[in-house]
Order: C-alpha cells, then sequence, then structure tokens
C-alpha cells in the first residue's frame, strides 16, 4: 500500500457511496415499476373484472373472469402432474439417492431448470398439441408441470436433507420399517419447507406466458374443458397488451395487477413459513 | 411379533420398504425420462427442417417463409447481442449492489430491500413486457432522438428511433436480470468467511481494500457463475423481447432497428406458421436455443458448485 492513507480511505469511502448509488438506483428502478403496476392496475380492477367474461371490443364493461380461473385449472393441472413425481423424486435423492443413479437425476433436474420456458410449450406442442391435432388447456398444464418439476424435485431433496439423522435413526432404533420413519417422522418435519417450494413453484409459473402461447392458446368464452383451449392470465395481458385498444390495455394493467399480487403474496407465505420454521 | 434385524440369519428388506423405494425410484426414472423425451421431440419436431437446411440454417441470414428458405443467424445474432450487453449493464449495478446488501447494509435496510428483490426476480416477465410497452418504450424513444441527433455519425445510433427495437430489448433485459444478479451475489459475498475480512482489516486496510483484494476474489467463481446463470435467463427469455424488440429477423448494428431473438421469434410466429417446414423450422430454432442454454448453465452451474464446496444455494 503505497498510496497515502488519506488516498486509500477517500476511496473507500468513494466505492461504498458507489454501492449505495447503484442499491438505490436498482432498488429505485424496481419500485417504479412496483408503484406503475399498482396505480394503472387499480384503476382497472372492479367487481366485473374479476366476475365477467370479456365483452367484444368498444363494448364498455366485462372483465378477464374466464382467464383468472383458466389459471387455476392450468396451474392446477401443472401441480397435479409435478407434485408427485417432483416430491417422489426429491425423496428418492434424499434417502436412496447417494449413488451415481442419483447424481445422474440431479444433474438433468438442473438441465432442466435451465431450459427456456418457450421450449417447453415447444415440448408440450409436438408432445400432446400436434399428436392431438388442437390446443388444449391439458398440454398446457403439462408444459407448465415440467417447468415446476426440477423446482419441486431439487427443494424437496434439500429440506428432507436438513432433517438430521438422528430422527431417521431413532425411528429405526423403534423397529420400523424405513418407509415408515419417511411417512411418519421425517417427511412430516420436512412437509413445511416442502410446501415452500411448491408455493414458489406454483407461484413462479402461474406467470409464465410462453409455454401456454400454443399449448393452451388462449380462449376469448369461459371453458373449464381442459381438452379444449382455454384463456389464462398472463397470456389474456400479453393479448390485450399489444392490441391497439385502450380499454384492453387498461384491462392489461388490471391483470398485471392480479398476477404481482399473486406473487407478493407467494413471497409473503415463503417468509412467514421460512420464519416459522427457524423458530422451531 | 418382535424383530430383530440379523437374529435370525440374514435380514431381508421389509416388503413396504421394497414397494416404497420402487415407487420413488419409478418417479426418479420418469424426470429422466421426461428429458430424454424433451430432447427428442425438439429433434423430431426439428424433421424437415433439419435435413433440408442443414448446417445452412446456422449460418443462413435470410428467413422468408414466403419462399420457405430459413436460416437462423439473424435470431442468434439478436438473442446473444441483446443479453451480453443486458449482462454488461445488470452486471457491475448488481455486483455494487450485492456489496451494499453484503457489507455495508443496515440490518433494517438490508431485509425490507433483499424482500423486494426477491419479489422482482419473481414478477412474471409479461408484467415486465407491459411495463416496458407503456412506460420505458416512451422515454427511451426520447433519450434515443437526442443520441441520434448528436451522435447520428456513429453507426450505433445511425438510423431511425422507433423506440421499439434492440435497445428497448436490452434495456429491459437489463432491468429484468438485475434482481437476480444481485440475490445470487449477494448469497455468494456473504458466504465469504468472516475471518477473511478480518485478517485483513487488521493488517490496516480500508473497508473497500478488504472488499476488492479479499472478499471479491474469495468469491469470483460464484459470481462468475451467477452471471452466467443470469445470462442463461436473458438468452432465455421470451414475453418482454418480445414485446419490446421490434420482431425483424435483421442484423444491424444499429441498436434502434428492430430485431428478433430465438425465443421471440419462436413466440411470435409458432401460431402463424402454416407449412410443416416453417413449423419445423421454428422448432429448430427452439433446439439450437436449448443448445446455448444447455452449455452456458452446464458451466455456470460448475462454478457456482465449486465455490460453495457442492452446497447449493
Amino acid at each position: 500500500m503505497e498510496k497515502p492513507y488519506a488516498v486509500r480511505k477517500a476511496t473507500s469511502h468513494l466505492m461504498a457511496a458507489l454501492t449505495v448509488l447503484s442499491a438505490g438506483m436498482s432498488a429505485g428502478l424496481l419500485l417504479l415499476l412496483l408503484v406503475y403496476v399498482v396505480r394503472q392496475g387499480a384503476a382497472a380492477l372492479n367487481w366485473d373484472f374479476f366476475t365477467k367474461n370479456p365483452v367484444p371490443v368498444g363494448e364498455p364493461g366485462g372483465g378477464i373472469a374466464n382467464a383468472i380461473v383458466g389459471t387455476f385449472v392450468v396451474v392446477g393441472l401443472a401441480a397435479l402432474f409435478a407434485l408427485p413425481i417432483g416430491i417422489g423424486s426429491g425423496i428418492y435423492l434424499s434417502e436412496f439417492g447417494r449413488n451415481r443413479f442419483g447424481d445422474v437425476v440431479r444433474f438433468l433436474a438442473d438441465v432442466l431448470s435451465g431450459v427456456p420456458s418457450i421450449i417447453m410449450g415447444i415440448f408440450a406442442y409436438v408432445l400432446i398439441v400436434a399428436r392431438q391435432g388442437h390446443f388444449s388447456a391439458l398440454s398446457g398444464g403439462f408444459a407448465l408441470g415440467v417447468m415446476m418439476l426440477p423446482v419441486v424435485t431439487r427443494t424437496t431433496e434439500e429440506m428432507l436433507r436438513m432433517v438430521p439423522d438422528s430422527v431417521r435413526e431413532a425411528g429405526l432404533a423403534l423397529g420400523l420399517p424405513r418407509w415408515r420413519v419417511l411417512v411418519h417422522a421425517v417427511i412430516p418435519a420436512a412437509s413445511r419447507g416442502i410446501l415452500t417450494g411448491v408455493v414458489l413453484a406454483l407461484a413462479r409459473v402461474a406467470g409464465e406466458t410462453a409455454p401456454l402461447l400454443f399449448t393452451a392458446f388462449g380462449n376469448p368464452y369461459f371453458s373449464l374443458d381442459i381438452n379444449q383451449p382455454i384463456a389464462t392470465l398472463p397470456h389474456t395481458l400479453f393479448n390485450y397488451a399489444i392490441s391497439p385498444y385502450d380499454d384492453w390495455h387498461l384491462k392489461a394493467w388490471g391483470a398485471a395487477l392480479v398476477l404481482t399480487g399473486l406473487v407478493f403474496i407467494a413471497s409473503l407465505l415463503v417468509r412467514l413459513l421460512g420464519a416459522r420454521e427457524m423458530s422451531t | 411379533m418382535t424383530w430383530i434385524p440379523g437374529l435370525f440369519g440374514p435380514t431381508k428388506k421389509n416388503r413396504g420398504d421394497v414397494v416404497f423405494e420402487g415407487l420413488l425410484l419409478l418417479m426418479a426414472l420418469t424426470l429422466v425420462g421426461l428429458v430424454v423425451l424433451l430432447f427428442i421431440e425438439l429433434l423430431i419436431g426439428s424433421f424437415p427442417a433439419l435435413p433440408t437446411f442443414g448446417f445452412r440454417f446456422l449460418t443462413g441470414r435470410t428467413w422468408d417463409p414466403i419462399r420457405e428458405e430459413f436460416g437462423a443467424l439473424p435470431a442468434m445474432y439478436g438473442t446473444v447481442v441483446s443479453s451480453l450487453l443486458a449482462l454488461a449493464i445488470a452486471g457491475p449495478i448488481g455486483l455494487l449492489s450485492a456489496v451494499f446488501l453484503a457489507e455495508f447494509a443496515p440490518h433494517w435496510l438490508e431485509q425490507p430491500l433483499s424482500f423486494l428483490i426477491e419479489l422482482l426476480a419473481s414478477i412474471p416477465s409479461v408484467v415486465y413486457g407491459l411495463w416496458g410497452l407503456f412506460v420505458l418504450v416512451p422515454v427511451l424513444r426520447r433519450v434515443e432522438m437526442v443520441l441520434h441527433q448528436r451522435l447520428g455519425t456513429i453507426p450505433l445510433f445511425a438510423c431511425t428511433p422507433w423506440g421499439i427495437g434492440m435497445l428497448a430489448a436490452i434495456a429491459i433485459l437489463a432491468i429484468m436480470i438485475l434482481p437476480y444478479t444481485t440475490a445470487v451475489a449477494r448469497d455468494v459475498i456473504r458466504a465469504v468467511p468472516r475471518e477473511q475480512r478480518e485478517g485483513m482489516l487488521a493488517l490496516g486496510a480500508t473497508r473497500w481494500e478488504t472488499i476488492w483484494h479479499v472478499v471479491i476474489p474469495y468469491a469470483r467463481s460464484g459470481i462468475i457463475g451467477g452471471l452466467m446463470l443470469a445470462l442463461g435467463r436473458a438468452l432465455g427469455e421470451t414475453m418482454a423481447v418480445t414485446m419490446l424488440i421490434g420482431n425483424r429477423p435483421d442484423i444491424s448494428l444499429c441498436l434502434f432497428n428492430p430485431a428478433y431473438t430465438l425465443a421471440s421469434q419462436i413466440a411470435n410466429e409458432f401460431t402463424e406458421a402454416t407449412s410443416e417446414l416453417y413449423v419445423s423450422a421454428l422448432i429448430e430454432l427452439g433446439l439450437v436455443l436449448f443448445a446455448i442454454t444447455f452449455l452456458m448453465n452446464i458451466f455456470a452451474r460448475l462454478l457456482v458448485l465449486r465455490v460453495s464446496g457442492g452446497r447449493r444455494r
């Protein structure tokens, strides 16, 4: 350190100020986005927005009830598909997966989590839509399910790993078979953490549009049929945003606020679950 | 019935255990099968474009659905350029923000800021796209006008500013990966042992010297890995980019011109593709994107794993 102390001290303060500036700038920019979504979106929200279906362009009123219900249908299908496989694989990895095959599964789960969401859409399109010859809620749910899968798998594994081995040993020492120890002691102990992961994964795929473009496809009408195209919140948002109509733009902001709200609630939930886990 | 393992000869596995483990193995095999299937289906879907164009697909600059001539180069160029430039903007800012969160921020500020960042990392990309379209683009158009008038002789700013175009895509990508780079870098910096800092401070180094000469080098491979994970996200980002990049398969040096990325080209044209060859060419774009992000992610994960000693974030 040949520089005089005053210079070094000044550099340190300067760089510290720069980090404050960066953090402030990113936080400010992102707050701006949030504020904008809330302000614009709030103007669109009313009772009709949640309870009515879309009306033709130019007609006042209407809502996006079909898309809200559709999102729940598609995300529900995704969960039906991804939760058993994901949680099952996670348990396998944590309890039986300390071998070569486990490493392969772990690696592939990581690969899957890095695959861009639009490719999940292509996957579901080639596998289901092209074979069936029509778009469907089912194929959309499948695409989102594949997206969820690696998140659920790895979270389950990590949460089970955090359960101390003494719990397993205590169960086995009582003469219980391994599966009973797992089902009655180990998994319940990790259930809150697993639930956290599931909530996060659900919130993440609920906002996905790209995999649904050519699977769930969208539908201007109310539908609960999983073999028919279905409207979803993010996809409707996208269609409305790129449309030339002011009323649709307003509804797009409303949809954005609803989606952001969902993510916000999920994040809060995760914080609360996580915080409680730490205190016990 | 009491059962003592090993008392009456070698232990037999409990039948419930066999069934249970078998079931779990089946689930894990399903996961493996799905990834393999994903790759196979992408390959199958790429027919007949794959054999028709061969290597020419990667080097072709024309994308002409009418004459059925498909080249992926403009989309590949757009994908790589938009993502790299976005990373060049978001990387340093994210890193500095992470240093602030991990080293300087008081607890009462660090908690809400961290929550904000995590929240923003999970906001759907279509919401970013909407915000970009109605808030960012009008601002950007004014900035572009000024740049064009003042520095119009530089090729980067030589074309007509539209607002929508490559620059808008870069900006929204940078904003989108900012929370992500910050969060990853913060975690890696936090994982640097206290003793490392204390040793340096005890030698009389200033706080910044400690960070610059000890903390960041210690966390370097993790930070680079995090940046590459962010790059992987930017490469595959679809909706926000589709809404802002202008969607034209052109390679242009000028930042204001409309462009395309692999993901946005698929998103934009897939439902309009009429012929079999057209659809398969779009799926082949997906295959190219898959390959790029696959390599990227493996490299990034290796780096992150190395720094965290096998422990995941």
